[in-house]
Formats: structure tokens, C-alpha cells, sequence
């Protein structure tokens, strides 16, 4: 008996040493958001990948935040190879040393043959990340259920005008900045008056305005979700998702791009990364103009780079957050404002929610 | 005679000695059977207090250390931790303090530990990310200055002029700090270093325990209430009857958690079923459908649906226990049947009602996902800040922190308990 466990064990140990060899060898674990957006990055870019290298991606969902990514690390187990990150957690990660800084002089140049550092938007490069798409928050209604239709951002915040509930994403952020918006304030000047108390109190006070008609929302599926039951008459949400239920599930949405917040998501490659050469290889691949342009194919998603962004295809153009008739009044959320004020801003939000 | 007397002397002072050698090789013995099982056992149970040890009283204590940690700051910028030590906080540091403080941050900025400083300082004060990381983009290549330190660094950004600021980097510099558990009591250090209580309009967390603790005891109450004739009735049933209830009352608690919490949203949301046949019946107009998802109410109902088999079952198994020939003698004395259940039934069931309340309260009190998908505005949770805080903000040290007042409320009620009812009365089925 004693034998017979200690060969099985023997065995077992030597198994598991070749399976990680042999993994360790060809494979790399890209994380990123799921749904149609991870389907999107494998059609733009795993795939490809896959083919030209023989390299094998194991896509890996999560739902944005560090808190895993900072176990990893700490632990000295990291198993993510190449993660995709929204702006704020682009540079507190940074900020913390749990993902590595890039040489931007590594990736590849525009098709145009102009250098990464010209062709990518000034914002999409960030020290230990580079962007991957734009993405938009705005607001859709449901055409089947309002009359007049709403053309711009105060129209949201219209009670009188366009009675009904309304959807927000339960955070402070891009809600803040919707409201001074609708409360007049131009795209320009919207960080400088919310880093004012003056200013904050304006913006929620704003939100006052529409507070006990509000449904509050968490993840990207439930905008549309609550749109689609009936349970509100408009929501903010992510422009993919609005995009997706009306090409896949032919739903009467209809977004309005006016006011819209724009943010970049980005790829980055963990602290202690176990295939770090694959994984900066996959990194630099998936970010030239080819892969952005194919993945915008897929999703809604522009891509943060000129020479990608000319590559789009006819049929997506106008429904990408960058397109020149959606960027009449358009921010683009300022990720060093949120990683100054997130904490307390959140504070008060909390507070001001359960009054 | 003497002979003898001395012959049994003798014998006396001989048979001790033989008795204790025996004695002594039988204890010895003992000891060693007894060690060996000792051994065997522990052996036994090695590696389940491996696994305990590891996996729970480590990270608990790992991570209870760090509610109280105050972060690297003073080990990444040691000169200007040296230069505030006797700093009494009433003005402006000197020179020195502002020298050591260019010299730290054109450190840190070179070996990237900037950030850490910039994150854990930001937690004190909103803003100081900004100042740091603007001041060290401006002090790059600067070595040494024309007029003060202090006048360029107030140059650059005139918030390292305010005592606040000082005061905030001089409060991360010692080794522990009390200023997570503060944080999450709604209070914080002033400038000087009193305890001040935050603004209201940022205090989130003394009220969400409150609620936290309306909602567990809400939900224990209801799913008692409702509970308890579920049991008896299970409990009275003839045994075919009764399994089959039985499995009734087993069969949501074999669904997954989410299945049942969505199916809530389902039935409860405003163009839910429930809606939708109160005002097909005309109870409701169209324009008033009721709020029962996304709120409070949501959470209790979908908690107390969630946690009702924990009631039942500890009920279940006590009230199985009592003999029905007690009523019967109760009623038999004049009792009436009122009173014979008060006085006769309801006290044997006492150690279930405690189990089943406590069972339902301790999980009602720690639980996360529930009311993060029903919770809305009004219904959320101590747990769900704690979620926000390791995973969102980062800030590990405060939902350290407020997971430490959690386990002290519930050790606390543990305790009351065991004085009240006793904890070896206990049954759980």
C-alpha cells in the first residue's frame, strides 16, 4: 500500500512537471471583460496570434479591479500573462508596481509608417499600458416607448419633459460629469469645476434633480437589460452593449452621443508575469493598426490609433465613440482626476445614495 | 517474634520499592501507549489544522495586521521621516523638512516607489496623488535650487504651504496607525492630529452597520417566523408525508444562490410577475406598480428565502425530539391548548430557536452577493464595502478594518449568547 502511494505520487509529481512544462512552454493567459468584447479581441487579435506564433492564448474572464491582480502579485503567484484594464486601474497598478512600464519604442509603427508614439492617441499611452479601444458611456431610450425623442445630455436629466425612470451605473464617476454637463457646464471645463467643493455640490445637486426616478445598474449587461424590461425609460450605458442589442437582438434602442464620456481601455503585462517574452509579444501584436481595425469589426470599440482608426470598416464607422458626428460635445474622462478624488467623491456619493 | 517483626520489616521495606518499580514501569508504559495514540490523533488531524492553520488563521491575521499597518512610507522616504519626527505640527516645517522631502521624492520617483507613497497618502488626503506626482515631474533634473527648497516647492504647487498636507504625511510615518478603524467609524485625524468626526455628508459606515444589523435581524426574524410552522408541521407529519416536505424545504437550498436571487429580481421587479397580476387584478393602477426590487425590502425577502432552511432544519430536528405524550399530559392537567404549547412546548424548543437564530443572523450579517444584486440604493451591505475596498479603492488597510469590527460584533454576539443560552446547548440538527 505504503509502495503503491508513493509510486502514484511519484508519478502524479512527474505528470504535473511535464503538463507545466509543456504549458509553460506555448501558452500564455490573456485576461480581459468577456462577453462580446473578449469575442471581439479574439477574432481581432487571439486568433491571429495563435496562428502566426503557434502560441496558445487562454482567455480568461474577470470583472475589472485590482484586488485580484494585487493578490497575485503579493503572493509571488502570478499566473496572468497580458491583462486588460480600464484607465484608473492603468495607473494605480502602475502606481504600485503590480504591472510592468513599456517601451513605447516596442510596438509597432502606423501603417503610414509613422512611429507608435505619433500614431497612438496622446492619452492611449500610458507608462505600463497601451490603449486597446475606446469605449463610450451615453445614454439610449427605447424608441418604442417615448414620443419625443431626447437629442442632448439635459434631456436626461428632463423629468418635466421626459417623464420616467432612469438608469445610471452605481459610481460616481462619468454620473458627476454627466451632470455638470447637463447642468451646462462645456466638455472643456468639467474636471476644473469638479475639482472645486463648489463645484461638486453643483453636480449633485443636479442629481437630486432626477434621484428618486433613478435605477442603479453595476455591470455592462444590466443597462440594457433594464432597458429592455421596461424598467426604465433611458439608462447610460456602454455604447458596445446598445450596439450589440440592437445589431444581435434587434431591440428599438437608440443612443444619443451627445455628452458622452469617453475612456480607453488598455493592455498590460502583470509584475512577474510567467511567459513575460510571449506575453509582450501578444501585447505589441494586438495593438498595431491591423488587429485594432479587425477588432472593431467585431464591437463598437474604436480603435486609439489614427492609422487604425482609417482602417475601420464602412459599416461600424459612425458607431464608434471617435467618429466626428458623435464627438459634437464629447469628454473624454480624465483618469488622474478620478485616481486624486475616487475616494472621497465616493464617500459622499455613498452617502448622498442612502439619504 | 522479633525475627518475624524484622523478616516483615524487611519484607516492608523491600515490597514498597517493588511496587513503586512496578508502578513506575506501568505509568512509563501508560505514557507511551497513550503518547503513541496522542500521536496517531494528532497525526490524524494534522491536516485539517494544516489546512486551518493556512487557509484561515493565517490571512485572517495577515490581514487583520494590516488594519492597523500604516504602509512604507517612512521606510521609502527615510530623510524626511527623520526631519518630521519632532515636528509639533503648529507651523510650517523648516528648511530641512522641505529639502529632505525634494531629496525623498526625486528618490522615490527614480526607483518607482513614488506611487506606493502617493497611494497611501491619498487615502488621508484627496489630491496628494496629484501633488506628488506633478512635484516630482518638476523636480526631475533639479539638484540643487537658487533660493529655499520651501520657496520652490511652494512654487510649484502651493498646497505643500498648507499645514494640512504636513499633516497628512507626518500621520502615515509612525509603524501602526489607528487611522483605518477611525476611518471606518466615520471619524479622521484634523491637521493637528485629533480625532475629528468626517463631514456628514461623507459618513457611510457607522449607518451601514446599523443597517447591516436591522437587516440580519429582519431577515432572522422573518425567516423564524416563518420557519417555525414549517418545522412543526414537518416534525408532526406522518415520516412519507413528511419527507416529501422535507425535500420541499431541501430543494431551493440545492439551487445555486444566484439561480434564487434572480429569479427574485424576476418576480419582484416593477414590470415583474408579481406587478404585472396586481394590477391585471386591478389592485394596482398601471402608474403605480410598488417598489419591491432594488431596495431594502428586496434584500430581506430574497436574504430570508436564502437563509429559511437554516432555520428550519436546527427547529426541525428539536422539535422531532419532544415527546407529544407531554402536551397531552399538559392538556390532561387543564391545561389549555394555548397555554400547554407556551408553557410546555415552546420552552423545549428553545435550544433549535437559538441555533437556527444564530445560524441565520451570523450569515446574514457577513453576506455580500444578495445585496449587491438586489440591494439597489437602500439595501446595501457592510459586506459589499468591504468587497468595494479590496477589489475597487485598493485600500485594503480600511476593509481590513471594517472586516475587523465585523468579527468583533459577532464574536461579541457569540458571547451574549453563550451567557444567555449556553453554547453546549446548542443543536444544529
Amino acid at each position: 500500500m505504503q509502495k503503491l502511494i508513493s509510486f502514484t505520487s511519484v508519478v502524479a509529481l512527474g505528470l504535473t512537471c511535464v503538463i507545466s512544462v509543456a504549458s509553460a512552454a506555448e501558452r500564455i493567459t490573456v485576461v480581459s471583460f468577456g462577453g462580446a468584447y473578449t469575442n471581439a479581441q479574439k477574432k481581432g487579435s487571439h486568433e491571429p496570434f495563435m496562428k502566426k506564433t503557434g502560441v496558445e492564448i487562454l482567455s480568461e474572464d474577470y470583472n475589472g479591479g485590482l484586488g485580484k491582480l494585487r493578490a497575485q502579485v503579493e503572493s509571488g503567484k502570478v499566473t496572468w500573462d497580458v491583462v486588460d484594464l480600464e484607465t484608473s486601474d492603468v495607473i494605480r497598478a502602475c502606481d504600485e508596481g503590480l504591472i510592468d512600464p513599456i517601451n513605447v519604442g516596442d510596438l509597432e509603427p502606423g501603417t503610414d509608417g509613422s512611429a507608435a508614439a505619433q500614431d497612438f492617441m496622446p492619452t492611449a499611452l500610458k507608462k505600463c499600458g497601451v490603449g486597446a479601444i475606446v469605449w463610450s458611456t451615453v445614454f439610449a431610450y427605447d424608441k418604442s416607448k417615448i414620443k419625443t425623442a431626447p437629442h442632448s445630455i439635459a434631456d436626461f436629466f428632463n423629468l418635466q419633459a421626459y417623464p420616467g425612470k432612469r438608469g445610471m451605473k452605481r459610481t460616481p464617476k462619468v454620473n458627476l460629469e454627466m451632470a455638470l454637463m447637463a447642468d451646462g457646464v462645456k466638455a472643456d471645463d468639467v474636471y476644473k469645476v469638479l475639482s472645486t467643493p463648489a463645484g461638486q455640490d453643483r453636480a449633485f445637486k443636479k442629481l437630486d434633480q432626477i434621484k428618486n426616478q433613478l435605477v442603479w445598474w453595476k455591470s455592462g449587461a444590466q443597462a440594457p437589460q433594464l432597458l429592455a424590461d421596461g424598467e426604465v425609460v433611458m439608462t447610460t450605458a456602454y455604447n458596445g452593449r446598445i450596439y450589440n442589442a440592437v445589431k444581435n437582438e434587434s431591440k428599438p434602442f437608440v443612443i444619443v452621443w451627445d455628452g458622452q464620456v469617453m475612456d480607453i481601455d488598455y493592455w498590460a503585462i502583470p509584475t512577474g508575469a510567467p511567459n513575460k517574452d510571449k506575453a509582450k509579444a501578444f501585447l505589441i501584436f494586438a495593438t498595431a493598426p491591423e488587429q485594432l481595425a479587425r477588432q472593431s469589426k467585431y464591437i463598437s470599440y474604436g480603435p486609439p490609433r489614427k492609422t487604425a482608426a482609417a482602417m475601420v470598416d464602412v459599416s461600424m464607422k459612425n458607431d464608434i465613440p471617435t467618429a466626428p458626428v458623435n464627438l459634437s460635445n464629447a469628454l473624454a474622462a480624465n483618469a488622474e482626476f478620478w485616481a486624486d478624488y475616487e475616494d472621497e467623491l465616493n464617500e459622499r456619493f455613498t452617502a448622498w445614495l442612502a439619504n | 517474634m522479633n525475627e518475624i517483626a524484622v523478616q516483615s520489616e524487611d519484607l516492608t521495606s523491600v515490597l514498597p520499592s517493588a511496587k513503586v518499580f512496578e508502578g513506575k514501569a506501568l505509568k512509563a508504559q501508560l505514557a507511551r501507549s497513550t503518547r503513541r495514540e496522542k500521536t496517531k490523533a494528532f497525526l490524524l488531524v494534522l491536516p485539517l489544522l494544516v489546512f486551518i492553520g493556512s487557509m484561515f488563521v493565517f490571512p485572517l491575521a495577515d490581514m487583520m495586521l494590516r488594519s492597523v499597518n500604516n504602509g512604507p512610507v517612512a521606510e521609502l522616504m527615510p530623510d524626511l521621516a527623520a526631519q518630521l519626527f519632532d515636528w509639533d505640527q503648529s507651523t510650517l516645517p523648516d528648511e530641512p523638512a522641505f529639502a529632505a522631502l525634494a531629496k525623498d521624492i526625486q528618490i522615490a520617483h527614480k526607483n518607482r516607489t513614488l506611487g506606493k507613497i502617493a497611494t497611501r497618502l491619498n487615502f488621508e488626503l484627496s489630491g496628494i496623488r496629484s501633488l506628488l506626482t506633478k512635484s516630482a515631474r518638476r523636480l526631475t533634473r533639479v539638484e540643487a535650487v537658487e533660493g529655499t527648497w520651501k520657496e520652490t516647492l511652494i512654487h510649484v504647487d502651493k498646497r505643500w504651504g498648507d499645514i494640512e498636507t504636513w499633516g497628512a504625511i507626518k500621520r502615515v510615518l509612525p509603524g501602526t496607525t489607528a487611522a483605518f478603524y477611525l476611518s471606518a467609524l466615520d471619524l479622521a485625524y484634523d491637521a493637528k492630529g485629533n480625532i475629528t468626526h468626517k463631514p456628514a455628508d461623507r459618513s457611510i459606515y457607522v449607518d451601514n452597520f446599523v443597517k447591516t444589523f436591522a437587516i440580519s435581524l429582519g431577515v432572522t426574524i422573518s425567516c423564524f417566523i416563518l420557519g417555525f410552522p414549517v418545522a412543526y408541521l414537518l416534525s408532526t407529519l406522518p415520516t412519507a408525508k413528511a419527507n416529501l416536505l422535507m425535500i420541499c424545504v431541501l430543494l431551493p437550498f440545492w439551487t445555486s444562490l444566484l439561480v434564487r436571487t434572480t429569479s427574485w429580481i424576476a418576480l419582484l421587479q416593477t414590470h415583474g410577475i408579481v406587478n404585472d397580476l396586481l394590477v391585471w387584478l386591478g389592485v394596482l393602477d398601471e402608474g403605480n406598480r410598488l417598489d419591491m426590487m432594488y431596495n431594502m425590502f428586496g434584500t430581506v425577502v430574497a436574504m430570508t428565502h436564502i437563509l429559511l432552511p437554516f432555520m428550519i432544519l436546527p427547529l426541525f430536528s428539536v422539535m422531532k425530539s419532544i415527546d407529544a405524550s407531554f402536551m397531552r399530559a399538559a392538556t390532561s392537567l387543564g391545561a389549555s391548548p394555548f397555554t400547554a404549547f407556551v408553557r410546555v412546548y415552546l420552552p423545549q424548543t428553545k435550544p433549535g430557536i437559538a441555533a437556527g437564530s444564530l445560524l441565520v443572523f451570523i450569515l446574514a450579517i457577513g453576506y455580500y452577493i444578495t445585496p449587491a444584486l438586489v440591494g439597489g440604493r437602500t439595501g446595501q451591505m457592510i459586506s459589499n464595502f468591504i468587497a468595494y475596498h479590496m477589489q475597487q479603492s485598493l485600500n485594503w488597510g480600511l476593509a481590513a478594518a471594517l472586516a475587523g469590527i465585523l468579527l468583533v460584533i459577532v464574536l461579541m454576539l457569540y458571547w451574549l449568547f453563550n451567557r444567555i443560552i449556553g453554547i453546549d446547548k446548542l443543536k444544529l440538527g
